[in-house]
C-alpha cells in the first residue's frame, strides 16, 4: 500500500503514541524493571508514590511500577496470541462459508449464531470453568469466544464482494473458484480485517482484565492490570493510588487503541468503498 | 408483516436448541462422573447411583442430551450445589436484581446518548461534535470495575454521600436500597452513553447524506424539523440494534459491577459457581442469560420495522 | 418581449471555502416566467451545485464566494435562513435524481405529500389539503390515490415514485420547479412518460422548469433555452434549437459530435455462425421462504440467437427485459435452464472439454467501471491476469502482449504499475476492455459498457471498441438499453421485453421500419440525427410528436 503524503491525523498521532508507549513497556519489562515485581518486602508495605518506588508498593511492599510495566506484558503477549487465534479461525471459517455457500454455510452460520447468543463474556466464563483459569486457558477461551463475531464480519465481506463484477470477471476468465477466492477475495478482506483486529484488541484487553479481576485470569503472583486493581480493594481508603493506576493503565490503552481504531478506520474507509 | 414475525420466531428456535446442546455438550467436556460433578460433595453412593439413573447415563450421548433437555424445558435446572437451593429460582431471583441495573442503565443511557449523537452529527466537527466525541472515546476506554471503583472512592469514600459495600434489597426498604443501586446503574450509564452516542452520530451522519434529507429542506422546513421529523427515526434503527446488543453484553459482563458493589446478582452468582464447581447452577446461569438474550434480541428485531419499514418486506 | 426574467443568476461563484478550489466560476444566467430552461453538462460541470445555489442549499463545505441571485426581484443569496425557507417548496420545488432516496422510507406518502402543504398553506383545513393530494395522485397517474396514502414508498416502482414526487413538488405551485437529473435512474419508456408529465403539469400551472441533465438529446427536446456547462463554467446559452443547429462554442459542437449517429450499414459475412443459441431458458430458483415456496421466476422464455463473425448484435431491452441475464448465460456465469449453447457449431456444457476452449475465445467487458477491476490488483496485473491459463506462451511473450493491448486501448505502458482508483470512469473501462481482448478472443460480450461514462467519454470508448473489433475481427454482443448508442455500433438488433424477443433484424430494418408496438415506442425516446452546414445538428424525433417549444 502506498503512503500518501498527507498529514496523520491527531487521533492517530495520540493513539500511536499511547500504544506504543505501552508496547514498549512491555518488551522492556521483559529485561529490566526498577524492581523485581515479585519481590515481597514487607517492610516497605502500602508506600504511597515517590522516592525509590516511584509509583508506590502494594500490601505485599511490592514495586508498583514494576508491576505495572509487567502487567503490560501479560496483556499485550495474551491479546496477541488471542486476537490472531481468532482472526485465523473465523476468516477461514468465514471465507469459506461464505464463498462456498449452500448447506455448509447454513449449518456452520447457525452454530455461529447460537454461539453469538451467549453475549459477551459469558461464553468465556463458561469455557473457563472447563479448561480452567491459567494463561492458556484464558488464550483458549477469549480466542474462541472471538472467533464467531470475525466469522460473521469476514463472511458478510465475502458475501457482499461475491456480488461485484470483478469476482465475475475473475469467473469469465476462466479462473477456478479457489483461485477466485484466495486471488480476489481473501486480499479485499484485509481492510476490514485490519480494522476489526484493532478493535478486538481493545476488547481482548478489557476482556483478560475483568477475567483477571474476578480472579479467573492469570494466577498470582504474577501481576495483571486486573488482579491488582482486585487486591487493592480492601485498601481502598489507605492507599487509593493502588486502585487508581492499574486502572488508569487500561483505560489509557483502551483509549489508544481505540483512537488508532478510529484512524485506521477513516483511511481504510474510502479504500473500502472502492474509491471516490 | 406477519411473515416476517413469524420467520424471525421461527430462526430463533434452532438457535435455542443449538444453545441448549452447547450448554449440554459443555458441561459434559468437563473430566470426570457427570453424576459426581452435579452432586460434589453431597454425593452418597446411593444418591449417585439415583442421579446416574435418572440422567440415562447408561444409555447413549444423544439420549441424554433428549432427557437433560426435557427437564430442562420443564424449568428443572438442578439443585445448586451450594446452597441447595433450585436452580431456576435461583437465578430468576438473582436476575431480576441484576436484569433492574442493567435495564435502568441502558434506557437512561439510550435517553442522553441518542439526541446527543444526532446533536453531535448535526454539528459535525464544529465545537459540540468534537466535545461529544470526544467525551464518548473516553467513557468508552474506561473499564466499568474501574470506574466503579473510582466513584466508590468519590462518592462512598471522600464525600460518603453513598454506602461502599453492602446491599439492601427494594422490596425491603425502597429508599435504602435505592442508595445501593445508585453508584451501580450510574457505573453503567456513564460507559453506555458512549458506546451508544457513537453509534448514534455514525447513523445520523449516514442519513443525512441521503436525498430525502435534501429533499425536506426543499420543502421549507428548519433544521430541526428536518432532524426531528425525517433523521430521526430512520437513523434510530442501528442504534436500537445495538440497544439490544448492550443489554445483553452486560448481562454477560455484570460481574465486575456486581463486584466492585457487592450486589448479590447473576454475574456473581456465575463467577461464585465457577470458583465452587457448583455445576447445576453454571449450567443454569449459561441457558438462562442465553435464551433472554435471545429473546431480547427477539424482541429489538421485532419492532425494527417501525424504524425501517423495508425491512419487513424482504 | 423584456418581461423581467423570473430568476437572474449573475456571476455565481462557488468554492471550497473562502479560499478554495471553485467549483461553479462567474455563471450567469436567465429563466422567463413559464419558460423550460436546461442546464447540460457532464460530470464535473457544476450543474447541480449552480442549481441548488438558487434554493440556498448549497452543501458545506461549499460556499458562495461571489454573485447574485435573484428571484422575482429579490436577493436570495443576501436573504436570511428564514426567507429561504419561505420561499423553498412555496415559491421553488425541486425534484430530484434517485427516486429510491428522495422519499424518505420510514414515512407514509400521505404524510410526505402533505408537509410542505401543512408548512405554507395553513390556512387551508386538514380535509381541504387531503382532497388536493388526492386530486394530485390521481392526476399524476396513480391508480388508487386513496390506498397511496397511507403506503410506504417502497412499495412503488421508481417511476411511480418520481411521480409522487413530482405531486408533492407541484401541489404547492411553485414558480419555479428545479429538476435535478428527474429521469436519469429511470427505463427509457418511463422516462419519457414522467417527463411529459412533467411538462404537462408545469404547463398548467405555469410554472418554470430548470431542468439539469447530461441528456442533451432529452434535454433538446423540452426546452426553450440551453445552457451548456463545463467544469464549472458556462460555455453557451442560447435558445435551443438555435445552439444545436449553430453552436458557437467548441465544446458544444464536442458535445454534438459525441451524440451517437448512424453510420453506414456494414455487409455481414455470411459464413457459419460464431455462437448459436436455440430455445435458452433460465429460470431464477424461488426465494426459500420459512412457510411459503415462491414460485420460479422465468427470467428467459427460449430465445434463440445467432452471431455471425465480425458481427456486432445488439441486445435492447428496459429492466427487467432478460438482456442481462442472456449476456451472462452466453458467457457461462450462468446455468441455463434448458436450451443449448453452441460455439463454433459443436455445443458446450460445463463438462465438457470445450468448456475451456470456449472460455479463452469468449470474453466479457461489464457495465461498472468501478467494481469490475480489482481494487488491489495493478493495472499491469489486471491485463495480465487474461493470459494466466494461456500455457504455451512463455512470460516475456505475455508481458509484450500485455504491452501490445495498453497501447492499443489508448493508455501507455505507463499505465501498468497504476492502480484502478488513480483512473478516471473512461480510463477503467479501457482497461477493462485491454483484459477482455488480451487473449484475442473470437466473441465478446459487452453489458452496457458505456452507459456509467459521460458523453464525450462515452464516444471515444465506442470508437476505440469499433476499432478494435475492425482490427481484431472479434463479434460482439452488444447488450444496452440506449438505443441512441445502439444505433451507431450494431449491425443487427434484437429487442427483448419481459424475458423474450419482440423483434429482431438489421439495423437499418429495425429502426427505419419496426414491426412491433413495443419497439417504437423504445424508438421514440432517441432522437434521430441530421447535420446542418454550420457543424450542428437537428434532432427529428420519430413516432410521437415531439414537445412543442
Amino acid at each position: 500500500m502506498k503512503f500518501r503524503k498527507q498529514r496523520i491525523p491527531l487521533n492517530a498521532l495520540v493513539g500511536i503514541l499511547i500504544v506504543g508507549a505501552v508496547a514498549l513497556a512491555a518488551v522492556l519489562s521483559q529485561f529490566w524493571t526498577p524492581h523485581d515485581p515479585l519481590r515481597i518486602n514487607f517492610g516497605s508495605r502500602l508506600r504511597l508514590p515517590g522516592g525509590s518506588y516511584l509509583l508506590g508498593t502494594d500490601e505485599f511492599g511490592r514495586d508498583e511500577l514494576s508491576r505495572l510495566m509487567a502487567g503490560a506484558s501479560t496483556s499485550v503477549w495474551i491479546s496477541l496470541l488471542t486476537v490472531s487465534f481468532s482472526i485465523v479461525a473465523g476468516s477461514i471459517v468465514g471465507v469459506l462459508t461464505g464463498f462456498l455457500r449452500g448447506w455448509t454455510d447454513r449449518i456452520v452460520m447457525a452454530f455461529n449464531n447460537a454461539l453469538l447468543a451467549f453475549p459477551g463474556l459469558l461464553l468465556a466464563l463458561g469455557l473457563l470453568a472447563v479448561v480452567g483459569a491459567n494463561q492458556y486457558g484464558i488464550i483458549l477461551a477469549l480466542g474462541l469466544a472471538y472467533t464467531p463475531a470475525v466469522t460473521r464480519i469476514v463472511r458478510g465481506t465475502v458475501l457482499s464482494l461475491r456480488e461485484k463484477e470483478f469476482i465475475e470477471s475473475s469467473r469469465v476468465l476462466g479462473n477456478s473458484e479457489l483461485y477466485t477466492m484466495f486471488r480476489h477475495v481473501l486480499p479485499n478482506c484485509t481492510a476490514p480485517l485490519t480494522v476489526l483486529a484493532t478493535s478486538m484488541f481493545g476488547w481482548v484487553i478489557l476482556a483478560e482484565s475483568a477475567l483477571s479481576f474476578l480472579g479467573l485470569g492469570v494466577p498470582p503472583p504474577a501481576p495483571t492490570w486486573g488482579n491488582m486493581l482486585s487486591s487493592a480493594r480492601p485498601f481502598m481508603a489507605q492507599a487509593s493510588h493502588l486502585s487508581i493506576l492499574p486502572g488508569l493503565c487500561i483505560a489509557l490503552t483502551l483509549l489508544g487503541i481505540n483512537l488508532l481504531g478510529d484512524a485506521v478506520r477513516d483511511w481504510l474507509d474510502p479504500r473500502m468503498k472502492g474509491v471516490q | 408483516m406477519f411473515r416476517f414475525a413469524a420467520a424471525r420466531i421461527a430462526m430463533a428456535i434452532p438457535t435455542l436448541l443449538i444453545v441448549a446442546v452447547s450448554v449440554f455438550v459443555l458441561i459434559r467436556l468437563i473430566p470426570g462422573d457427570p453424576a459426581q460433578l452435579l452432586l460434589g460433595d453431597l454425593a452418597t453412593p446411593a444418591s449417585l447411583a439415583d442421579l446416574r439413573a435418572r440422567l440415562g447415563l447408561d444409555r447413549s450421548v444423544p439420549a441424554q442430551f433428549g432427557i437433560w433437555f426435557a427437564r430442562v424445558l420443564q424449568g428443572d435446572l438442578g439443585t445448586s450445589i451450594n446452597s441447595g437451593q433450585d436452580v431456576l429460582s435461583l437465578v430468576a431471583e438473582r436476575f431480576l436484581i441484576s436484569g433492574r441495573i442493567v435495564l435502568a442503565a441502558v434506557v437512561l443511557a439510550a435517553l442522553v446518548a441518542v439526541p446527543a449523537g444526532m446533536i453531535a452529527a448535526w454539528k459535525q466537527n464544529r465545537a459540540p461534535d468534537l466535545l461529544l466525541v470526544g467525551s464518548a472515546t473516553l467513557l468508552v476506554s474506561i473499564p466499568t470495575f474501574w470506574l466503579g471503583l473510582l466513584l466508590l472512592l468519590l462518592f462512598g469514600l471522600k464525600l460518603g454521600w453513598l454506602p461502599v459495600v453492602g446491599y439492601v434489597s427494594l422490596a425491603e426498604d425502597w429508599r435504602a436500597g435505592l442508595l445501593y443501586l445508585v453508584l451501580p446503574v450510574l457505573t453503567l450509564f456513564l460507559h453506555e452513553i458512549g458506546v451508544l452516542m457513537r453509534m448514534a452520530r455514525a447513523s445520523t451522519l449516514e442519513v443525512l447524506r441521503l436525498d430525502y434529507i435534501t429533499h425536506a429542506r426543499a420543502k421549507g422546513l428548519s433544521e430541526r424539523a428536518v432532524l426531528m421529523r425525517h433523521a430521526f427515526k430512520n437513523a434510530f434503527g442501528p442504534t436500537w440494534t445495538l440497544i439490544g446488543l448492550v443489554l445483553g453484553n452486560l448481562l454477560g459482563g455484570i460481574a465486575v459491577v456486581e463486584t466492585v458493589f457487592t450486589i448479590p446478582g447473576l454475574g456473581r452468582l456465575l463467577v461464585d459457581a465457577i470458583f465452587a464447581r457448583d455445576y447445576p447452577v453454571i449450567q443454569g446461569c449459561l441457558l438462562f442469560v442465553a435464551a433472554v438474550y435471545v429473546a431480547v434480541n427477539l424482541v429489538i428485531d421485532l419492532c425494527y420495522p417501525i424504524f425501517d419499514p423495508r425491512v419487513a418486506v424482504e | 418581449m423584456t418581461t423581467t426574467p423570473l430568476v437572474s443568476v449573475e456571476g455565481l461563484t462557488l468554492a471550497v471555502g473562502a479560499g478554495g478550489r471553485e467549483i461553479v466560476r462567474q455563471v450567469s444566467f436567465d429563466i422567463a416566467p413559464g419558460e423550460m430552461v436546461g442546464i447540460v453538462g457532464e460530470s464535473g460541470s457544476g450543474k447541480t451545485q449552480a442549481a441548488r445555489a438558487i434554493m440556498g442549499l448549497t452543501p458545506p463545505p461549499l460556499v458562495r464566494t461571489a454573485g447574485r441571485i435573484l428571484f422575482e426581484g429579490e436577493d436570495l443569496a443576501q436573504a436570511r435562513p428564514q426567507r429561504l425557507r419561505e420561499l423553498r417548496g412555496l415559491r421553488v420545488g425541486m425534484v430530484f435524481q434517485e427516486p429510491m432516496t428522495s422519499l424518505n422510507p420510514s414515512m407514509t406518502i400521505g404524510r410526505q405529500l402533505g408537509e410542505a402543504l401543512a408548512l405554507h398553506r395553513r390556512e387551508l383545513p386538514p380535509d381541504a389539503r387531503r382532497a388536493l393530494i388526492l386530486d394530485m395522485l390521481a392526476r399524476v397517474g396513480i391508480r388508487d390515490p386513496q390506498a397511496a396514502l397511507g403506503a410506504w414508498p417502497h412499495e412503488f416502482s421508481g417511476g411511480m415514485r418520481q411521480r409522487m414526487m413530482l405531486a408533492s413538488v407541484m401541489l404547492l405551485q411553485p414558480a419555479l420547479l428545479i429538476a435535478d437529473e428527474p429521469t436519469t435512474a429511470l427505463d427509457a419508456v418511463v422516462q419519457r412518460d414522467v417527463l411529459e408529465l412533467m411538462v404537462g403539469l408545469t404547463r398548467e400551472h405555469r410554472t418554470a422548469v430548470l431542468m439539469i441533465s447530461h441528456d442533451l438529446p432529452m434535454v433538446a427536446r423540452f426546452t426553450q433555452r440551453v445552457v451548456v456547462m463545463r467544469h464549472g463554467e458556462v460555455k453557451e446559452v442560447g435558445n435551443t434549437d438555435d445552439l444545436l443547429a449553430r453552436p458557437q462554442h467548441p465544446y458544444t459542437r464536442e458535445l454534438l459530435e459525441a451524440m451517437p449517429r448512424r453510420l453506414p450499414a456494414r455487409p455481414v459475412a455470411q459464413e457459419a455462425p460464431v455462437v448459436e443459441v436455440r430455445n435458452l431458458v433460465v429460470d431464477y430458483p424461488g426465494h426459500r421462504r420459512l412457510f411459503a415456496k415462491a414460485q420460479a421466476k422465468r427470467a428467459l422464455h427460449g430465445i434463440d440467437l445467432v452471431v455471425r463473425p465480425r458481427e456486432v448484435v445488439a441486445v435492447v431491452g428496459g429492466s427487467g427485459s432478460g438482456k442481462t441475464t442472456l449476456g451472462r448465460a452466453i458467457a457461462g456465469l450462468l446455468r441455463p435452464s434448458s436450451g443449448e449453447i453452441l460455439f463454433r457449431g459443436r455445443p458446450i456444457a460445463r463438462s465438457d472439454p470445450q468448456w475451456f476452449d470456449y472460455r479463452l475465445q469468449c470474453q466479457m467487458v461489464f457495465q461498472d467501471p468501478y467494481a469490475s477491476l480489482d481494487p488491489r490488483m495493478t493495472i499491469g496485473q489486471l491485463v495480465g491476469e487474461g493470459l494466466r491459463l494461456l500455457r504455451n506462451m512463455s512470460a516475456a511473450d505475455k508481458a509484450r502482449r500485455v504491452q501490445e493491448v495498453l497501447d492499443e486501448v489508448g493508455l501507455g505502458s505507463d499505465f501498468a504499475p497504476r492502480h484502478a482508483h488513480e483512473l478516471s470512469g473512461g480510463q477503467r473501462q479501457r482497461v477493462a476492455i485491454a483484459r477482455a481482448v488480451v487473449r484475442r478472443p473470437g466473441f465478446v460480450i459487452a453489458d452496457e459498457p458505456v452507459s456509467a461514462l459521460d458523453v464525450t467519454v462515452r464516444a471515444q470508448v465506442l470508437a476505440l471498441f469499433a476499432e478494435l473489433q475492425k482490427r481484431h475481427g472479434f463479434s460482439c454482443l452488444f447488450i444496452s438499453h440506449d438505443l441512441g448508442v445502439v444505433e451507431q455500433v450494431a449491425d443487427r438488433v434484437i429487442v427483448m421485453q419481459d424475458g423474450r424477443v419482440v423483434e429482431q433484424g438489421s439495423r437499418d430494418a429495425v429502426f427505419d421500419h419496426p414491426q412491433q408496438d413495443y419497439t417504437r415506442k423504445l424508438l421514440s425516446a432517441i432522437p434521430a440525427l441530421e447535420s446542418t452546414d454550420s457543424g450542428g445538428v437537428r434532432l427529428r424525433w420519430r413516432f410521437g410528436a415531439a414537445v412543442a417549444a
